[in-house]
């Protein structure tokens, strides 16, 4: 039997009736929306307006021209950064994140820092919530735009994104948001959040992969990546990936209607997940914050056990860990360090990203499984003898790291 | 890493772990790794005419640590100490059908436990003379 899906931060199945609607794009209206002097073509274009009409609703921006249709969230990051750096004419220029965020930002910033361009880390509380003073302390005449993500995908957490809207807004500063994971879980709305540019991806969201888009606000300019045909308006060339625009359209259209019922349905696992987790098993801790976080997230760490030997004994959830011992780098989570949490105890974190297949027979199955395996693993776990034994295995003096 | 990276092997040692615990009775123990690495491994060893009569373990660690444990404590059983002596990560590691090449460093955690064992076993000889 396969496990329970319980990794929806990674990517989420697609949605039947997402599927159903992108097949005749993949077989009979197979045209080129650029290139619609013929009915083939004309189709085509149709489908993408409605496509991109549907995106607009789910953001509530103002005109379909905003929508830049992206083949992933990655690019729609890269071409916010690098296109606001190639058009800046500041020396120097300064942009805002925090150490938080995906690695499609924080990796594209450390390129564009060979380029003189720095990187400003604003600070963040335990939960990971940005510290609006330190947004204010760090912006200046050289700061060209403030990058802030919706939720993270780990921890959860949620971003005050109108409050850092209303302060990008004040100084006349652009303000991205990456939203991939917080869309159709929270409403975000470009309007009243004061959001400038905001990435979307639609496998995250019960659409396809291969499609994402960026939403890019009236009146602000960006380089593009891609040079070509002058698809979508002349930000981003390449013949349009039909299919999964639409796909990523009525994926937008379901996300929007989920905002109500369906989030509420999963809010409600997550809560009697975490509770369960903490009121049954002692020494586990909740990572990010208790209220403001993802509905669908739950990031716990099992102290005295190594996050993979756990999910190896539930193996029949498929989830995953912010233990160093499950990438291939062997390096923990730099989530969980950035706010705080010992590496000892980021070993040990499983995160589970809850979704619409989830029921709560799953949570109750999940919670004896947990329950169980983690009395095994502690009952073989050295450091949970020792802590019985009123050893702090956190200022024991352990030999030197041999990796 | 998932279930189906690792041999049948380290799964079956994963889920059945064999000599988990401590030896009331044992004259060496070997505590070596740290936590912030993500392995620990304590192993105690009871030692008779320089032979390991038994052994056990206890390990924080991933799949890997605690099945290279396992195995660990299965090939020293009934060894006299030199030939415990030969008893390479390697050796561990192949016994267990072959580790992820990332994980090999468990193996390595399984025999500087046996090493930190037998020199604290050799180290209370020498105290008691």
């Amino acid at each position: 039997m396969k496990p329970i899906y319980m990794d929806h931060h990674a990517t989420t199945p697609l949605d039947p009736r997402v599927l159903e609607i992108m097949l005749p794009y993949l077989q009979e209206h197979f045209g080129n929306p650029s290139s619609s002097t013929h009915i083939y073509g004309e189709i085509a274009k149709k489908a993408v307006e409605a496509a991109r009409e549907q995106v607009v609703q789910l953001l509530n921006a103002q005109n379909p021209a905003e929508i830049i249709f992206t083949s992933c969230a990655t690019e729609s990051n890269n071409m916010v950064l690098k296109g606001a750096v190639a058009l800046s004419k500041v020396e120097n220029p300064e942009i805002i994140t925090i150490a938080t965020e995906h690695k499609a930002i924080l990796d594209t910033l450390k390129r564009l820092n060979r380029q003189g361009v720095v990187t400003r880390l604003a600070k963040i509380d335990k939960y990971g919530i940005v510290d609006l003073d330190s947004i204010k302390e760090m912006i200046n005449d050289r700061t060209i735009l403030i990058t802030i993500q919706a939720a993270n995908s780990e921890i959860g957490t949620l971003q005050p994104l109108r409050s850092i809207g209303q302060i990008a807004k004040e100084h006349n500063i652009p303000f991205h948001t990456d939203a991939v994971q917080a869309l159709g879980k929270i409403k975000v709305d470009v309007e009243k959040d004061h959001i400038d540019f905001l990435s979307i991806s639609a496998h995250k969201m019960y659409g396809p992969k291969g499609v994402g888009a960026l939403y890019l606000r009236k009146g602000h300019r960006i380089a593009p990546l891609l040079d070509g045909g002058g698809q979508e308006r002349g930000v981003r060339s390449g013949t349009l990936n039909v299919p999964g625009i639409i796909g990523l359209g009525k994926a937008a259209e379901i996300a929007g209607s989920d905002l109500t019922g369906e989030a509420d349905r999963v809010r409600q696992l997550r809560d009697m997940l975490i509770n369960g987790v903490l009121e049954r098993i002692d020494q586990t801790t909740l990572n990010g914050h208790p209220t403001l976080r993802l509905p669908n997230n739950a990031n716990l760490s099992f102290s005295y056990i190594e996050g993979e030997s756990l999910i190896l004994a539930c193996k029949a959830f498929a989830v995953s860990t912010g233990s160093a011992c499950s990438s291939e780098t062997l390096k923990s989570s730099y989530v969980l360090k950035a706010i705080g949490v010992p590496d000892s105890l980021a070993h040990s974190s499983i995160r589970f990203g809850l979704g619409k297949s989830n029921t709560k027979e799953d949570i109750t199955l999940l919670l004896d499984t947990l329950e169980k395996n983690v009395k095994r693993l502690r009952d073989m776990s050295p450091l949970y003898e020792m802590a019985q034994q009123g050893i702090d295995v956190d200022k024991f003096e352990w030999g030197e790291h041999k990796h | 890493m998932s279930t189906f990276e690792y041999s049948e092997k380290v799964v079956e040692h994963y889920e059945n772990p064999r000599n988990v615990g401590v030896l009331e009775d044992a004259n060496g123990v070997g505590v070596v790794g740290n936590p912030t690495c993500g392995d620990v491994m304590k192993l105690s060893i009871k030692v008779e005419n320089e032979r390991i009569v038994d052994a056990k373990f206890k390990t924080f660690g991933c799949g890997a640590a605690i099945a290279s444990s396992s195995m660990l404590t299965e090939m020293v059983k009934g060894k006299t100490l030199d030939e415990v002596m030969e008893i390479t990560n390697k050796a561990v590691a192949e016994a267990l059908d072959g580790l992820p090449k990332v994980k090999l460093h468990c193996s390595v955690l399984a025999e500087d436990a046996l090493r930190a064992a037998i020199d604290d076993y050799r180290k209370n000889q020498k105290n008691k003379h």
